[in-house]
């Protein structure tokens, strides 16, 4: 072993170290960051006599820690591939996809495959019918993420996008935003400077579907975690309401509320009627800060619809005893209580299920009965709104990186304005996937193709205007062509998407005539390509990003990190086999289409990565070469400006004085620049926007106009409840984000908790409670079938009290799909619960995705799908890995056609000068390198 | 001479496997000569998460042990070795990767259960405590890596004299898992009664509502031994108790009750007392 190299990089799950032989090429380890004398200080509170400071290191999440069994896994595409029986010029056997295996092919074949094809659809079909999809978190980077070189490409070659629904937004989306604005955060509320006024005046806190050890915020690591237990040092008492006994819960203590699925608003109306009763609410506050109040008081009390929403009533329907949700409801009434709904401030949880836009709402109306934005009263769950400096300017993965498409991304609020000069570099905008253009759902990509016609209404992110939710789309678009080329990114839908192996029968017909599948690993639905691309990880490229900071949507997300952590993320290794990262794979088939020089510019990915830095506020305090050099950079925090707690200009009736661009960003959004953005410019109990522009009236009856306890269609009032008594509650993994983990032969198939092996096999797991498992003659770690109307799913039965008598708890997101038969059809042991949930939609005109819970029956798998089951090609890897003699020694062929010397990384070290470096050097500014550096 | 311990602490493990990612991180596919061969990529535990489920729905928890190589001073290993287990002068047991070649018994001497044998390389495998790392200047961190990747901090690392450990173990109340194994370890833990232990938790109730403030004291042998008030939903819990019986006495809103109970290697969910009733 040669001496190591300390390299940066960055994921989803926390910065690292990575330590990289570079006689061998090969990554020995991958560590969390530990913070030197050099780097800037951290922040500090002084709260309640204590001084509050958070080590000088940083944290990553198990998948992160894992992430070298990922890149060495043999799983990996390592070499373009063909379905055997795919024909471009003939037969192309659509149907056996997902079946048939594949052939190693030349790059220079399988660009000419996909280039043809590109040039025949073009001239055959028109814009419009090139539909491509990236999944929703590629690996991380300004550069090579989805919103940037993804949306770059998509715009040169004139492809349409799948629009994303705010999949981590719905209920808070679809609903909060009608009741207090937020649109432009898509539902969730501002989080700034919040830790200083939850330490300093924070006595309780409610934890409501809300797990940040497990999901981390987003992105953040355990970086919370130090937060929470300096609450608990002050004798903050933490209460956790969340049908599973989830990790936060299992770390903090506290009492435990586990209501019955669907039942969340009960709950809520049953604390509401307390405080309405004992008259334990802020009532001047509701007076000035509230509409419609007494209308949904009345319903409360049941004067309306006769109904009072006693803790009796809320204790029938969630199962909960109406003591334990009176007591809840009082000590809350008497402690200054932040209210943690949800993964970040709002975000996640419930508000993925079918009641996810009446819960989102209950929350907000439960913390504005106590004040919301007063000392300590917030929603908040201690995952952000750390004292760093939010003004100091770098772009988030979401701010439209080198494509710049203000339609598709947030390019247009800063960004673009910064990185693109119209001369030297310019951006790549959608004339396609535009308002008035083509557009498909993700979520009904399969009916999209299936189907003659399919609706929705709103184009999923929707954060420009509330009103846009209810903008009418169909498929296909009038005027434009059908699908004729499925650009898919990634493979994650069957395992993330409601009824997920509806993908898996989309792929197998001819109305859907070519599909490519760029992809790291063999896993998912790629094989069901007729082409696969082999990309690489972001350790084998260069990119520039920082830590949790998607932006867009979710602005000043950095302030979930103790640091806000900027990385030049270094390419560590070459690219495994014969692959190439999305860049280099975009520019290649670019080229052959006479694009070359449009979508690149002429640049590396690392000269892209050098225009972002000189785009952003880096070059005033550090110079490109140190930055180079170290990798990382630490924002100094700024003592300027004091604390503004978010909301807490609400709360007083001043103008928004909260940090961050986003707060200065719509000023349009605001009358006075005071008040929400709801019509009335308060927490609207009785929505105007609904009123104005909803189908509450008619027959959108999911979605009243004040937030009411709808009874799910998911749940124990259905008459499905009769076949299917077994609830399950589907939240994101623990040891995976997203699909990214899970599968790829990667470490955490080890932990017990993830995946439990069976004869061989690593199934995933369902946890049930010992009352339900024994009705069924069920033992720990048994193989078990759930089972509905939907499909089958086999996993291993883990018995436990983590979750209640008739709620089954199974993470959704899982990376494999292993039909036992006929794919989208037979029953999956690769363990996608998602094939059990529902792909209906939060409401008629609600389009969130509602896959937090369903509706199943469990029995003991006796095992029949597997007799006589004969091994097909695709259990087998089939990314090429399974011919090296080991993953831990890449053998790196230099691959053929478009990647010769001198063509790309001409300049490793990037000594171009990029235009964004010219204009620094050139304007009369005082650039001195950054005054970090004297 | 300086010894290097390893301690947990029950208390603040939630199962996030960060120490078993790094560890396999750290030695699969990377060998470390003169150390140990690399970890084969799946089935070795090296550092293993054992987990216990405590209690019933819905006043139950969780509670996790890292258990890695001990390193015992008085070594089932090395006594069994002859000589292919060794002792460090820092007090790390290493198992030598060429003495120890086929040595498939190693694994069983363990009374910990911490040996795993490598099929691939014939030889018997375990924790180092990373001291390939501890022995190298250019490792910043200074730590193996399962502490140095411990985001609550519950792993920790020292390397301090004999007496200086020992102060740490009586300021911390530190214990050894295991000790009717007599073997000495390296490794102590924190609130371990929380993992090898049971609790017993309740609540009571006046008027159907949850009462705070009530008086509850546990009694063995005739002696109070812990005495705590209701929370606001009711509740008290008694943790880190041993098998055996125990009578508890509630004195709330002026109504007293008193009723034995029974630890027999299971936490107790005692449901709800009516006082009143």
């Amino acid at each position: 072993m040669g001496k190591l190299v300390r390299k940066t990089q960055m994921t989803t799950g926390g910065p690292v170290f990575v330590y990289v032989d570079e006689e061998e090429d090969k990554i020995v380890r991958i560590t969390p960051m530990d913070l030197d004398d050099d780097d800037a200080a951290s922040y500090s509170i002084e709260a309640r006599g204590r001084t509050f400071t958070p080590p000088r290191k940083t944290t990553y999440t198990p998948v992160t820690a894992q992430f070298k069994s990922m890149i060495y896994s043999d799983r990996r595409n390592l070499y373009p591939m063909k379905r055997v029986d795919f024909d471009p010029n003939g037969n192309r056997n659509e149907e056996n996809r997902g079946i048939s295996g594949y052939e190693r092919i030349s790059w220079d074949e399988a660009l000419d495959i996909v280039c043809n094809e590109i040039r025949r659809i073009k001239r055959e079909f028109g814009p419009g019918a090139m539909i491509i999809e990236p999944s929703s978190h590629h690996l991380w980077g300004t550069i090579g993420y989805r919103h940037s070189t993804l949306f770059r490409f998509m715009n040169a070659v004139g492809m349409t996008y799948a629009d994303h629904n705010p999949d981590s937004w719905e209920g808070w989306h679809w609903g909060a935003t009608h009741m207090y604005g937020f649109t432009a955060r898509l539902g969730n509320p501002e989080q700034t400077d919040l830790l200083e006024d939850c330490l300093e005046n924070c006595e309780m806190m409610v934890f409501w579907s809300s797990d940040p050890e497990t999901n981390n915020g987003i992105y953040g690591a355990f970086e919370s975690t130090i937060r929470r237990r300096w609450l608990k040092e002050l004798g903050v008492k933490m209460v956790f309401i969340d049908p599973y006994y989830n990790h936060t819960n299992g770390l903090w203590g506290g009492k435990w509320f586990s209501p019955q699925l669907g039942t969340d608003a009960a709950l809520a109306l049953g604390i509401a009627y307390t405080w309405l009763t004992e008259g334990t609410y802020d009532k001047e506050y509701v007076e000035t800060h509230a509409y419609g109040f007494d209308e949904w008081t009345e319903y409360v009390l049941g004067t309306t619809d006769g109904i009072p929403k006693t803790t009796e009533w809320a204790e029938k329907e969630t199962k909960i005893p109406a003591r334990d949700i009176r007591a809840l409801a009082r000590e809350w009434a008497k402690h200054k209580t932040m209210l943690a709904a949800g993964g970040l401030g709002g975000w996640g949880g419930c508000c993925r299920s079918p009641i996810g836009m009446d819960w989102a709402r209950m929350m907000v109306a439960l913390i504005t009965m106590q004040g919301m934005g007063k000392p300590g009263i917030n929603i908040y769950s201690t995952t952000q709104g750390v004292p760093v400096d939010s003004d100091f300017y770098f772009p988030g993965y979401a701010d439209g990186g080198i494509a710049g498409d203000a339609q598709n991304s947030a390019a247009g609020a800063v960004l673009a304005y910064r990185m693109f000069n119209g001369v030297d570099s310019r951006p790549l905008v959608s004339h396609l996937s535009t308002a008035a253009g083509v557009h498909m759902n993700r979520m009904r990509l399969p009916e999209c193709i299936l189907n003659d016609k399919t609706e929705w209404w709103g184009r999923g992110f929707v954060g420009d205007s509330v009103e846009q939710q209810f903008h009418h789309y169909e498929y296909p678009a009038p005027g434009f062509s059908r699908c004729q080329l499925l650009y898919k990114y990634g493979g994650p839908h069957i395992g993330t998407m409601g009824q997920g192996d509806r993908y898996a029968r989309m792929y197998r017909t001819k109305r859907l005539p070519f599909v490519v599948s760029q992809s790291i690993w063999f896993e998912g639905e790629v094989p069901f390509a007729d082409i696969i691309l082999p990309a690489c990880t972001n350790f084998e490229r260069w990119d520039i990003g920082e830590w949790a900071s998607n932006s867009g949507y979710n602005p000043d997300s950095h302030n979930q990190a103790n640091h806000r952590v900027i990385t030049l993320q270094k390419k560590c290794i070459e690219p495994l086999g014969e692959s190439m990262s999305d860049y280099e794979i975009f520019n290649a088939i670019c080229e052959r289409l006479h694009l070359g020089d449009v979508f690149s510019e002429g640049k590396t990915e690392l000269g892209w990565a050098k225009q972002m830095f000189y785009a952003s506020d880096l070059p005033k305090v550090v110079t490109w070469d140190k930055f180079f050099e170290k990798g990382y950079f630490i924002v100094p925090n700024d003592d300027r400006a004091p604390a503004a707690p978010a909301l807490r200009w609400f709360a007083e009736d001043r103008e928004q004085d909260t940090r961050g661009w986003i707060s200065h960003f719509r000023p349009a959004d605001l009358v006075d620049q005071k008040g929400l953005t709801t019509q009335s410019g308060k927490v609207e109990f009785v929505s105007n926007s609904l009123k104005r522009f909803g189908h509450y009236d008619t027959d959108d009856t999911e979605r009243p106009l004040m937030p009411m306890y709808i009874p799910s269609w998911e749940g124990h009032h259905t008459a499905r409840f009769q076949s299917y008594p077994l609830a399950v509650l589907s939240p994101h993994p623990r040891f995976s984000f997203h699909t990214q983990g899970d599968g790829k032969d990667s470490f955490v198939n080890d932990i017990e908790d993830h995946r439990v092996e069976v004869d061989g096999f690593k199934y995933w797991i369902i946890r049930m409670n010992p009352i339900d498992a024994e009705a069924r003659g069920i033992k720990n770690h048994d193989l078990v079938k759930a089972y509905n109307e939907r499909g089958a799913v086999i996993f291993a039965a883990q018995v436990t009290e983590r979750v209640p008598a008739g709620t089954c708890h199974c993470y959704e997101s899982c990376a494999e799909y292993k039909p036992l038969g006929d794919p989208g059809h037979a029953v999956d042991r690769g363990g996608c619960i998602n094939i059990l949930t529902p792909a209906r939609f939060l409401s008629k005109y609600a389009t969130g995705m509602a896959t937090e819970h369903c509706l199943v029956e469990i029995e003991k798998w006796d095992r029949k799908e597997l007799e006589g089951y004969e091994f097909k090609p695709l259990d087998k890897n089939h990314g090429g890995a399974e011919e090296k003699d080991s993953w831990n020694a890449p053998v790196n062929k230099l691959p053929g056609a478009t990647r010769v010397a001198g063509q790309f990384y001409k300049d490793p070290n990037c000594n171009e000068m990029v235009w964004t470096e010219k204009a620094w050097k050139f304007s009369g500014h005082d650039w001195k390198g950054g005054k970090l550096d004297e | 001479m300086k010894q290097w311990y390893l301690t947990m602490d029950v208390r603040w493990c939630h199962d996030c496997n960060n120490c078993f990612m790094g560890c396999k991180d750290e030695h699969v596919g990377n060998d470390w000569p003169g150390y140990t061969g690399s970890q084969p990529r799946h089935g070795h535990r090296w550092v293993n998460v054992l987990r216990r489920e405590r209690g019933r729905y819905a006043r139950n928890d969780y509670r996790f042990l890292t258990l890695t190589c001990q390193h015992c001073e008085n070594a089932a290993c090395e006594a069994a070795g002859n000589g292919a287990v060794y002792r460090r002068e820092d007090g790390i047991v290493m198992i030598d990767p060429e003495k120890a070649k086929g040595r498939r018994d190693l694994v069983d001497s363990c009374p910990y259960g911490t040996i795993y044998y490598n099929e691939e390389l014939d030889v018997p495998q375990k924790c180092t405590m990373c001291a390939h790392l501890l022995d190298d200047p250019d490792w910043t961190p200074g730590l193996p890596r399962c502490v140095h990747n411990c985001p609550t901090e519950c792993l920790k690392a020292y390397y301090v004299e004999p007496e200086e450990m020992q102060k740490i173990i009586e300021e911390e109340g530190l214990e050894v898992y295991r000790p009717e194994l007599g073997a000495n370890p390296h490794v102590f833990y924190k609130n371990l009664g929380m993992f090898t232990k049971n609790f017993a938790w309740g609540g009571i109730l006046i008027g159907g509502d949850c009462f705070e403030g009530g008086k509850v004291d546990l009694v063995q042998d005739g002696n109070v031994i812990a005495s705590q008030e209701t929370n606001f939903f009711g509740d008290y819990r008694f943790d880190k108790l041993d098998d055996g019986k125990y009578t508890i006495n509630i004195e709330a809103g002026g109504f007293k009750k008193s009723f034995d109970i029974e630890i027999a290697g299971k936490s107790l969910n005692l449901d709800y007392l009516d006082m009143d009733k």
